[in-house]
């Protein structure tokens, strides 16, 4: 077995302690860090805290009568065994106590029922005191790819891919030797979050470009998924600027543990400068795609598109993993003529994880990292893939 | 039972077949059958836990030190359907053919040779599930679920897996027709349908579930592969098709599946608790009743699986309020074993003390069931650790809890030998406490915001994913164990010659032919006599 580090050598005697706590005296109902918490998040948003109090209203009647159905049973235990000398009652049903344990739980899952639907129509169909249709004042389109998010916003012409962060993700690797407890927000921070304004009600639309994913914020009290073909509907109106993290919910395939939810929320007039500037960007980067780039410029552009985008499956050394993940160094189509490997990254390829990129790349960073696929490793094909070849076979 | 006794005697050893190949490739004894059916399931049972030691072993610490991420999806998927459709399913089927005959005073199943075909597809069609862990695909990987498009991806396994599932289909479906022939027409005189054993009627009850699911399942499935293979696209949003049509499909079986492994628990529990009590079981008409109706619920609440899926609101309002009127039925049933034990004279041997932990754990079960079925709270569980440890507590002490109880009550009968009380005992504590230490804690992991099949963690899951992991380990030593203890009581070392009773309050047929039970037995036909069973409806 390999080496226990020293935080879990720490964690191990922690954990043992835990064990002997919860079997024997139930202490560890007393802890209550962060560590170790064992309870639903009360959130952030109006919603998830109605979330919460659900949650807590139930948990709470099912301990109620778990304590009397256990109570009584532990009672019987003790008091009704053969050892004590008591000889066995014959009686066979009893129809008042049956009637009685069916009516009241029935009263009680009515009880239940009434803020449930309310919670449920809060979520669905939000409507404001006035039973008025809240309206909602922007929307973000979230698409998940096999394994990061995209975020649009929609009439903002801003849109940018959000994956796992390089710190996270080299650490994350099988046998990495980086102690995850070294790793700021391990596994759940991203190069780049969505960011959100505060006290704004955000429409959040969810699709997916391959496979079904799902989209989560604990703090925010929903997941909801993304599913290829369909336009899900979701929204949220967070009161508090801050960072709000959370994962991929649905299995989505080999890096689904990989592919966190980072939300900041800042205030408006912060989110209304951060936009500002992303629009300046997405300009610039458009500007990109118009000219021609040298091969130099190419090559460390795409090394670091390559790194980014194509490296968890194909890997930084272009050895793949096959055979889900081919390798590209040496590979029959990176060596050929460049059409078809463009219309491969461009496209995707049905029936496997190769997703189209067309969508999630500029037409810049496309051309730079084929280019440097095609001349990297023992790949010499020395050619160079321009933005413009990239929208030529887009068309 | 006089006759059997008799013919037992007169007939020098009930005549079984010579040989291994004709004993038991070729048996059509349902008792043989049902034996073979439990040491499969029991198999594939230390397969399957071996599979979830090695998932538990990955996420003992964060990081990855043991498997990539593939490779645990494969374990995770492959666990689930090793221990669905290989060891919780296999192991009732094994209880049914051993107990169903004998209990209502049959002298076989009605279709004995079916009932071996049913056998003897299932080794085939697990060799073949079980071999595309050694293909260049490697096993499926997109969970026992089997969602599309990612099933997709997973090349070639997807057709072996398909395969594989028509093949346990047609095997449950077989079983079940078999099931429902004998329990309708092999019904010794005088032996009503409620005078059954609750057990008989459990899983009459549950046959009627297979046979109308197992067949969704497999066309589901069947999409899936021409899918992949013959380029239609019933699940491909880009041709035309939708891929949250198999999940509705998935769950239209999926649903009713859950209760195919639970019913059955249920029966053998009130067996058990009756016995061990020395007091009749209480309310045995509610019992048929709360267990027909949680048949019936199961048909009608599948999409509480697809809350978060997006559907409209009315459709969530429906499936909310159909699901939480499962723990109505589900609930008389647990106060009614409360019942039975009430003013008893209750011993605590291994069986009961069995009973006992599933009567606790798999209500705890049922209370996390209650609490997902809330569809805003669910948008919060769904998908998290705290749905893996509902669905352990009522598949691992609910099910398998079952499934070991009724080992130990019926293994004298089966055997002859008593088992050892003292080890008994001691693999029941041993599983009791790290079955919680196990589980209990992910209901933690899920609340805090754990989500479901990862293979690595934020650090501020770690402690009480280590405290499960350790809490794995454990439980997985103790079945172990567990297997020593029936491989001693089979070959009767250290144990006792059980007596034809085997429990002091023990009622129904089987307490009264003799242990262990006779190759053939009830051949006459002749009427069971009342005082012998345990329901005697004056109803």
């Amino acid at each position: 077995m390999k080496k226990i580090t020293n935080g879990s050598s720490n964690r191990f005697k922690n954990v043992l302690f835990l064990i002997f706590a919860t079997v024997f005296s139930n202490a560890v109902f007393a802890i209550n860090g962060e560590k170790y918490a064992m309870n639903l998040p009360k959130g952030v948003t109006e919603f998830s805290n109605t979330v919460y109090g659900l949650h807590m209203i139930v948990l709470w009647i099912c301990i109620i009568i778990g304590v009397l159905v256990f109570g009584a049973m532990f009672y019987s235990i003790f008091a009704h065994r053969k050892s004590k000398g008591v000889k066995a009652a014959q009686f066979t049903h009893s129809t008042t106590a049956e009637i009685i344990w069916t009516v009241i739980p029935i009263l009680i899952l009515v009880v239940i029922a009434f803020p449930a639907t309310e919670a449920l129509i809060k979520m669905e169909a939000p409507s404001d005191a006035d039973g008025n249709r809240v309206e909602m004042e922007m929307t973000v389109k979230v698409t998940g790819y096999q394994w990061k998010w995209k975020y649009d916003y929609l009439g903002e012409d801003v849109s940018f891919m959000s994956s796992l962060s390089e710190k996270s993700n080299e650490a994350r690797q099988l046998n990495s030797n980086i102690d995850p407890e070294s790793v700021e927000n391990y596994l759940l921070d991203v190069d780049k979050p969505l960011v959100i304004p505060v006290n704004t009600n955000i429409r959040i639309l969810l699709t997916s470009n391959d496979v079904i994913h799902s989209w989560w914020v604990p703090s925010f009290g929903w997941k909801r998924d993304a599913i290829p073909g369909y336009v899900n509907e979701a929204w949220t109106n967070v009161p508090e600027v801050g960072i709000y993290r959370g994962q991929c919910a649905e299995l989505c395939g080999k890096d689904h543990g990989f592919m966190p939810v980072v939300v900041e929320v800042k205030s408006k007039a912060d989110y209304a400068i951060w936009l500002t500037e992303q629009k300046e960007l997405a300009a610039k980067a458009k500007d990109k795609d118009n000219i021609e780039w040298t091969k130099e410029d190419l090559m460390s552009q795409g090394k670091k598109v390559y790194n980014s985008s194509c490296a968890t499956c194909h890997q930084a050394s272009g050895k793949g993993l096959p055979p889900a993940f081919p390798a590209l160094d040496g590979n029959e189509l990176v060596n050929a003529a460049m059409e078809e490997q463009i219309k491969t990254v461009v496209f995707g390829r049905e029936g496997t994880a190769m997703s189209a990129f067309g969508s999630m790349l500029s037409d810049s960073d496309i051309a730079a990292a084929i280019t440097y696929t095609r001349n990297s490793w023992s790949n010499t094909v020395k050619d160079t893939v321009q933005p413009a070849d990239i929208k030529k076979v887009k068309e | 039972m006089s006759h059997a006794t008799t013919m037992d005697h007169e007939h020098d050893h009930d005549h079984k077949p010579k040989g291994f190949v004709k004993r038991w490739l070729m048996t059509t004894n349902h008792k043989d059958i049902g034996t073979l059916y439990l040491i499969f399931a029991l198999a594939m049972f230390i397969l399957g836990g071996a599979l979830a030691m090695i998932i538990r072993l990955e996420l003992f610490q964060p990081g990855l030190q043991f498997v990539n991420p593939d490779f645990f999806n494969q374990l995770t998927t492959m666990h689930a359907l090793i221990m669905v459709f290989g060891a919780v399913m296999p192991a009732f089927v094994g209880f049914a053919n051993w107990m169903i005959p004998i209990m209502i005073g049959a002298p076989d199943m009605a279709l004995p040779r079916m009932n071996n075909w049913s056998f003897w597809i299932l080794p085939f069609a697990f060799t073949m599930l079980i071999s595309t862990f050694f293909m260049e695909s490697g096993a499926p990987a997109a969970g026992w679920t089997l969602y599309p498009p990612l099933v997709l991806q997973g090349g070639d396994n997807i057709a072996f897996a398909v395969f594989a599932i028509h093949m346990l289909g047609i095997s449950s479906i077989m079983g079940a027709i078999n099931v429902i022939a004998t329990i309708m027409n092999m019904r010794a005189p005088n032996m009503g349908y409620l005078k059954m054993p609750l057990f008989v009627w459990t899983w009459l009850i549950t046959a009627f579930l297979l046979i109308a699911v197992m067949p969704v399942f497999a066309g589901a499935v069947t999409m899936l592969l021409t899918d992949a293979y013959f380029g239609t696209t019933f699940f491909n949003a880009a041709g035309g098709g939708d891929p949250v049509l198999f999940q509705h499909v998935f769950w239209f079986f999926g649903h009713p599946e859950v209760y195919i492994m639970i019913l059955p628990s249920f029966g053998i529990i009130s067996e058990i608790i009756p016995t061990f009590a020395r007091k009749p079981l209480f309310g045995y008409v509610s019992m048929v009743y709360a267990s027909a109706a949680i048949a019936f619920l199961s048909f009608i609440v599948w999409a509480h699986h697809m809350f978060s899926v997006g559907m409209p609101l009315g459709g969530e309002l429906y499936f909310m309020y159909a699901t939480m009127l499962i723990s109505i039925p589900t609930g008389v049933k647990v106060f009614n074993w409360v019942s039975t034990m009430w003013k008893g004279a209750m011993t605590f041997e291994t069986p009961m003390l069995w009973a006992l932990a599933f009567v606790i754990l798999f209500t705890i079960g049922g209370f996390s069931g209650l609490m997902m079925a809330l569809a805003p709270v669910d948008f919060q569980y769904h998908d998290t650790y705290f749905i893996v440890a509902h669905f352990h507590y009522v598949l691992v002490t609910g099910a398998v809890f079952a499934i070991i109880a009724g080992v130990y009550y019926w293994i004298p009968k089966w055997t002859g030998n008593m088992y050892s009380e003292r080890l008994g005992k001691i693999h029941f504590w041993w599983s009791a406490i790290s079955v919680n230490v196990l589980f209990f804690p992910q209901h933690f992991l899920g609340l805090a915001g754990m989500p479901r099949r990862i293979p690595d963690y934020s650090t501020q899951f770690a402690e009480f994913n280590m405290m499960s992991s350790i809490g794995g380990f454990a439980f997985g030593l103790a079945q172990v164990f567990f297997i020593y203890i029936v491989y001693r009581t089979i070959k009767g070392k250290g144990t006792t010659k059980a007596t034809d009773r085997v429990w002091e309050g023990a009622k129904g047929l089987e307490w009264f032919i003799p242990s262990p039970a006779p190759h053939h037995t009830f051949q006459d036909g002749e009427p069971v006599k009342d005082e012998h069973l345990a329901h005697v409806s004056n109803h």
